[in-house]
């Protein structure tokens, strides 16, 4: 594709054009599915509590997302007389951008990424632990307690979480020996017993997988960790001056943060886009519907546990994750390393 | 001439940046300057090809230090004026440091010029930024990495000794003991006679 392009326009402006197309051909699909996984998560959440959820607007309700997005693109931007303009506006742009930009390197089918950079995974940590500054500087900026006492709670989470998030992170990346996820995923096929092309089948990996999920729910603020927006004690935590254009997104977002971290949840410990046997007639379909299905099944796993589980006290979050992940993933990439130095994982090439 | 444009750019962005740093008037307005001056110097070290670098800082400064940093920076009621007011008694000291650090640079930049600072060649071609430094760090540079680890650690427990208070009477949670907790051990059912009433030695145990 980049070729024709550089062909019919020159290189630079080819290489631009080619680009930027493919940039908008990820992201315009990213903010759809965004988009409709907003109605997946109310449907889910309504279902398991014995409720119908959105139903009214089109069929099964399925329009209810764009009328909640014409409704907030009609309401008026509100900037409270005390907050700190600047910031105020920028926070929202920050976190939307920052979600958003994380979906370069996401391999979607075997060469089928925008940017193939070899410290990937590094890129994707790095932008997720950017996130944080959208929501402490809203908090911050919104001159008002509630949202200065959720964007503290949330940075304090980010942060804390981010820790053994990047141990898991380690532990997959020693197996594949790369931090390019093209390669991660290549280097799950067939790995367990030669026919499954699934990291979470390795007993040794399962544990992270689990632990993964759980500090995704905390780095994203989802229920059980949502305290940042606590609704009970703190209205809407960072979210609470905002209005229109800008809480939309904020909360495009928070939820586009949660597809990431589903979709990374996929390629690490879920093959991302291989079929989950390495069979030949399922490499038929194509590996985009394959990643796709496994989002899915994240995202689902992420509603559930919002219907499903009450919400922690900050003390209770604080020590999951300081005094049980953070040791437990510690001595878990000293394990994995010590295995696989072991069994001569590493013997042939690498570094 | 691409690169050249983008470096002029990252590099204008940070200077741009660090300015700003000392002279917003509102101490978090700093730190968030200071953050996208760190951002940019990670674009800097993209532009000579040192990802992982890049990476590191952005993790590392940027997503784990600057925000504690903002942390504090937010919490404290800080007075302006009292933080202006003796900026013309300490800006002699930092002229003169200014001035050392600028000597400094030029001297290095003179020697880097006159060929007496040679680049040492790269550890080994065909591997990735992330391998190449995983390698020297871990052959032969393994004792004053070590070393380094060996001084931060010092530097935690410092911080924990200092930091850490044993007070009497505080009330602790157990949530181990919590958790394990049966109804058994905690409700007591009690059907009493009308206007009888319940005698209990202290409510909810």
């Amino acid at each position: 594709m980049v070729a024709w392009f550089q062909s019919e326009l020159g290189t630079g402006l080819g290489w631009f054009v080619a680009h930027l197309l493919f940039a908008l051909a990820i992201a315009l699909p990213v903010m759809a599915v965004m988009a409709m996984s907003t109605w997946v998560d109310r449907k889910v959440w309504a279902l398991m509590q014995l409720r119908k959820g959105p139903n009214v607007v089109g069929a099964f309700g399925l329009a209810q997302p764009f009328a909640d997005g014409i409704k907030l693109f009609l309401k008026e931007t509100i900037i409270p007389t005390g907050a700190s303009r600047g910031v105020f506006l920028l926070a929202p742009m920050i976190s939307f951008v920052l979600a958003l930009v994380a979906w370069a390197v996401i391999p979607f089918d075997a060469g089928l990424v925008l940017a193939d950079i070899n410290v990937g995974l590094l890129y994707l940590f790095a932008v997720s632990s950017l996130g944080v500054y959208g929501i402490i500087m809203a908090g911050w900026a919104s001159n008002s307690r509630y949202p200065f006492l959720g964007g503290l709670r949330s940075a304090a989470q980010m942060v804390s979480y981010e820790v053994s998030i990047g141990f898991i992170l380690i532990c997959v990346v020693l197996y594949a020996s790369s931090f390019n996820l093209t390669e991660i995923v290549e280097a799950q096929k067939g790995a367990i017993l030669g026919v499954f092309s699934m990291n979470i089948l390795n007993p040794l990996l399962l544990p992270m997988a689990v632990m993964f999920f759980i500090s995704a729910l905390a780095e994203t603020n989802r229920p059980p960790f949502d305290l940042p927006e606590a609704e009970a004690e703190l209205v809407a935590g960072y979210q609470t001056e905002y209005s229109s254009m800008a809480f939309a997104l904020l909360m495009l977002g928070e939820y586009m943060n949660i597809l990431l971290m589903c979709a990374l949840a996929s390629i690490l410990f879920l093959g991302g886009y291989l079929p989950p046997v390495d069979w030949a007639p399922l490499y038929a379909v194509p590996g985009i519907v394959w990643l796709f299905l496994k989002i899915v099944l994240v995202f689902f796993l992420f509603a559930w546990v919002k219907a499903l589980v009450p919400r922690y006290r900050y003390d209770q979050l604080m020590r999951l994750g300081w005094k049980v992940f953070l040791p437990i993933s510690l001595v878990w990439v000293a394990l994995v390393s010590g295995w696989l130095v072991f069994t001569g994982h590493f013997s042939g090439g690498g570094a | 001439m691409i690169q050249a444009a983008i470096f002029y750019l990252l590099a204008g962005a940070t200077v741009l940046a660090g300015i700003m740093v000392i002279s917003a008037r509102n101490p978090v307005h700093s730190v968030l300057w200071l953050i996208f001056a760190f951002v940019n110097a990670a674009g800097l070290f993209l532009v000579i090809g040192a990802e992982f670098l890049a990476m590191l800082l952005v993790i590392v400064y940027v997503g784990a230090v600057a925000v504690l940093f903002l942390f504090v920076v937010m919490m404290l009621d800080i007075d302006f004026a009292t933080l202006r007011a003796g900026a013309m008694r300490y800006l002699p000291l930092g002229l003169l440091l200014g001035a050392a650090l600028s000597v400094e640079l030029l001297l290095v930049a003179s020697a880097w010029e006159a060929g007496a600072i040679a680049p040492s060649a790269p550890p080994r071609s065909g591997l990735s930024n992330t391998q190449a430094l995983g390698t020297l760090l871990y052959t032969d540079y393994v004792f004053v990495f070590q070393a380094a680890g060996l001084i931060l650690l010092t530097a935690m427990v410092g911080a924990i000794v200092l930091t850490h208070r044993e007070r009497a009477g505080v009330k602790r949670q157990d949530p181990f003991r919590q958790a394990s907790r049966t109804p058994a051990e905690t409700i007591a059912l009690a059907r009493p006679a009308v206007g009888a009433g319940v005698e209990t030695e202290g409510g909810v145990r």
